[in-house]
C-alpha cells in the first residue's frame, strides 16, 4: 500500500526496493497466461534467494523462479504449464530432490487464503478437501510452524458448524489467511497513480494484490488517470493498493497477455528441452536471463518475426491459427 | 469406420454428458469431450473453466484453462473465487459435471494427482490438485479419464488428492462432504460406473476388440464385470463433428 501521485519507476528499482531475500511473495497470472515474467526474470537477475512463494496455479513464473534457485519454500495448488509441461519440470526436480519444501492446497483454498488476507480475517471456511490428504499431510511440520512466527500453527483445520444444522454443512475446513510482503502482477493497463485495468480473466490477481503489503504492477500500457476514469467499471484495483507501476510492454512474455499477444509455443517448447537437463538448464539461465540486460533484450532476442506471429488478433484476443505444436 | 482410441475415449466420455449439464473441464481430452458433447448430444450444456470463463466459444482448442482461447466469446469472464463458488453453491453445484484425470484411482473413485511414493520424499511428483480436489468435493457428478494400467488402478492411493466415495457408501457423509461423487471412469479400454449401493467401481462397457478379462488383467483390484456391454463405436456423425469442428488441428487428438 502507498498513496502518491506518481509511482512509476524502473523494474530494476522496483524489485530492488520491494523484493528481498527471505520475503513472502506471490505472483499473478495462471499457468501460461499473464505471469509477470519480466519481474520474475529481474528477480533472478538480481539473485534474490530464499523466497517463500505462494501460488494457486502459476506455471511458467513459478518454474523459472524455482529453476534459478530463488525459492526455498512453496505453498501451491498446481504447478503445470498446460500442454507445454503438464507438471512443471524444474518444480518436479526440485521437489523430488528435496531442494524446496512444498505444501499442497487446492486452487479454491489458495484463492480463499488470499481473500481472507484481503478481507482482514484470519481464516475462511470451505467444504473442499474433507477426507483427503490435503487435510492430513502437512508439508511444513508442526515444529517448523511453531518456530516460524510467519507460519500459522496449523495447515488446515476442521470445525463443526457453529450454527448447528443451519446451511446443511456439519463440518467445515478453515483455511488460514495469506498476507505476503510483496505481490507482483502484470496487467494490460495502469496509470502512474496505480489504478489497474486487467482484461479477460483476472484469475485471483485482485485478492492477491489486496492481501499484500507491497505490490508491483507491470503493464503493457501506461495510460493517463483520466483514460481509466472514463470507464471506471472496467478497473479492478484502486491506486492505494499499489506501490510501484512499471511500464513493460511484453512483460508477460513468453506467457500470454489477452488482447495483446499469445503465449510463445516456440519458447515454451524450447524451455522444456532446457529444463529437462540440468546442464542445459544452466545454459538457459545464462543465455536467456543473466546474459541479457533487461526484458526488452529478451524480446529483441525473440525477434520481430516471432513477436509478429504471436500478436493478438483484434477480434479474438489471441493469435488465430498460430502453430502451437 | 476407422477411428483412433483417443477418438473413441473422447466420444465415450461425451456421451456421459447430459443436455443441460454445467460442464467443468480441465485441459486436453476433457476439454475435447465437453466440446464434442456440446456439438453432438448436449447443445444446452454450458462449458466452464475454473479460471472463471463461462460458455466459451472455443473456436480453437485451448492448451491450458488460462489460455486466451477460453476468454473469447464467453458470456461472463469471472475469476477463480467465482468459479469454485459456482460448484460449492447448493443451487448450481449439483448441476455441475466435472471431468477429471489422475495418476492413480482406487475402487471408490478417489484420485491421486500429487505424488507417487512417500509425500515427503516422492519418487515422482505431479502437478498437484489445482482445482481437482475442489471439484471432486463439491459437484453433482464426476467423469474421470484414466490410462488402463495396473499401476494406476491401485488398492491404495499413495496420496488422496481428490475425494471420490472415500471408504464406501457412508464415506462422504462421515467426512462432511456434500452429496454427489464419481459417476464414471473412461479409459483406453473400457467405461466404468459405481454401484449404487456399495459405491464400488464396476465395468459398464468394454471397447470393441477388448475382453473383460483383458481389462481385469490391467487393474490392481477386482471389479464386477457381469453388467458390462460392448461400447458402441463412434458414429460417422460423431467422428465428423469431433474431427472437423472440435479439433481440426488435431492438437489433442494427435
Amino acid at each position: 500500500m502507498k498513496i502518491c501521485k506518481d509511482k512509476t519507476m524502473s523494474l530494476k528499482d522496483a524489485v530492488r526496493k520491494y523484493v528481498a531475500a527471505g520475503c513472502h511473495m506471490s505472483i499473478g497470472g495462471f499457468t501460461v497466461s499473464r505471469n509477470p515474467m519480466a519481474a520474475v526474470y529481474e528477480i533472478i537477475r538480481q539473485g534474490i534467494y530464499n523466497i517463500h512463494l505462494y501460488a494457486h496455479s502459476n506455471g511458467q513464473g513459478v518454474d523459472e523462479l524455482i529453476g534459478a534457485g530463488c525459492v526455498s519454500r512453496l505453498e501451491i495448488a498446481y504447478a503445470g504449464s498446460g500442454r507445454f509441461a503438464p507438471t512443471c519440470i524444474r518444480f518436479k526436480k526440485a521437489v523430488q530432490s528435496g531442494d524446496i519444501v512444498v505444501e499442497d492446497y487446492s486452487n479454491y483454498q489458495m484463492t480463499l487464503r488470499f481473500l481472507a488476507g484481503a478481507m482482514g480475517v484470519p481464516f475462511l471456511p470451505t467444504r473442499s478437501s474433507l477426507g483427503t490428504d490435503i487435510m492430513a499431510k502437512w508439508g511444513f511440520s508442526a515444529k517448523m510452524r511453531a518456530e516460524d512466527p510467519r507460519l500459522p500453527d496449523q495447515k488446515l483445520t476442521v470445525m463443526d458448524n457453529p450454527f448447528g444444522s443451519w446451511g446443511d454443512a456439519p463440518k467445515l475446513v478453515l483455511v488460514p489467511a495469506i498476507n505476503c510482503d510483496v505481490t507482483l502482477i502484470h496487467a494490460q493497463k495502469a496509470d502512474r497513480e496505480g489504478t489497474v485495468r486487467m482484461e479477460g480473466l483476472v484469475f485471483s490477481d485482485i485478492e492477491q494484490v489486496k492481501s499484500a503489503k507491497h505490490v508491483i504492477v507491470t503493464c503493457e500500457e501506461l495510460v493517463e488517470p483520466d483514460d481509466l476514469k472514463a470507464n471506471p467499471d472496467q478497473n479492478q484495483i484502486p491506486s492505494f493498493c499499489v506501490d510501484a507501476v512499471v511500464h513493460v510492454p511484453g512483460g508477460a512474455y513468453p506467457t500470454a497477455c489477452y488482447r495483446y499477444y499469445d503465449y510463445d509455443p516456440g519458447y515454451l517448447n524450447e524451455y522444456r528441452r532446457y529444463a529437462e537437463d540440468d546442464m542445459l538448464y544452466k545454459k538457459y539461465l545464462e543465455e536467456f536471463i543473466h546474459g541479457l540486460k533487461d526484458h526488452q533484450a529478451l524480446l529483441d532476442k525473440a525477434g520481430k518475426d516471432r513477436l509478429d506471429m504471436i500478436r493478438a488478433d483484434q477480434r479474438t484476443g489471441y493469435a488465430v491459427g498460430l502453430d502451437r505444436r | 469406420m476407422d477411428y483412433t482410441l483417443k477418438e473413441l475415449m473422447t466420444i465415450a466420455a461425451a456421451r456421459e454428458i447430459r443436455d443441460g449439464d454445467i460442464v467443468f473441464c480441465g485441459t486436453g481430452i476433457s476439454m475435447l469431450a465437453a466440446m464434442a458433447a456440446k456439438n453432438i448430444s448436449a447443445p444446452n450444456s454450458v462449458i466452464f473453466f475454473e479460471t472463471g470463463a463461462i460458455d466459451s466459444l472455443l473456436e480453437e482448442v485451448p492448451l491450458a484453462v488460462s489460455d486466451s482461447r477460453v476468454m473469447f466469446g464467453t458470456s461472463v469472464n469471472g475469476n477463480l473465487a467465482d468459479a469454485f463458488a459456482t460448484m460449492q453453491n447448493r443451487i448450481t453445484g449439483p448441476h455441475v459435471v466435472g471431468i477429471m484425470g489422475a495418476a492413480q484411482i482406487d475402487k471408490y473413485g478417489n484420485l491421486n494427482s500429487t505424488t507417487i511414493g512417500d509425500y515427503f520424499s516422492p519418487k515422482v511428483r505431479f502437478s498437484g490438485s489445482g482445482g481437482a480436489c475442489d471439484v471432486a468435493s463439491f459437484v453433482g457428478r464426476t467423469i474421470t479419464f484414466m490410462q488402463h494400467e495396473k499401476r494406476k488402478f491401485v488398492q491404495k492411493l499413495d496420496y488422496i488428492t481428490s475425494p471420490g466415495w472415500l471408504d464406501g457408501p457412508d464415506g462422504r457423509k462421515k467426512a462432511g462432504l456434500p452429496d454427489g461423487g464419481p459417476a464414471s471412469v473412461v479409459t483406453n479400454m473400457a467405461t466404468m460406473g459405481f454401484d449404487e449401493t456399495t459405491k464400488e467401481m464396476f465395468l459398464t462397457g468394454f471397447f470393441p476388440g477388448i475382453t473383460p478379462q483383458q481389462i481385469l488383467d490391467n487393474m490392481g483390484f477386482e471389479i464386477d464385470v457381469s453388467r458390462a456391454k460392448e461400447v458402441a463405436p463412434p458414429t460417422a456423425y460423431e467422428l465428423q463433428i469431433l474431427r472437423e469442428k472440435c479439433d481440426p488441428q488435431r492438437l489433442i487428438l494427435g
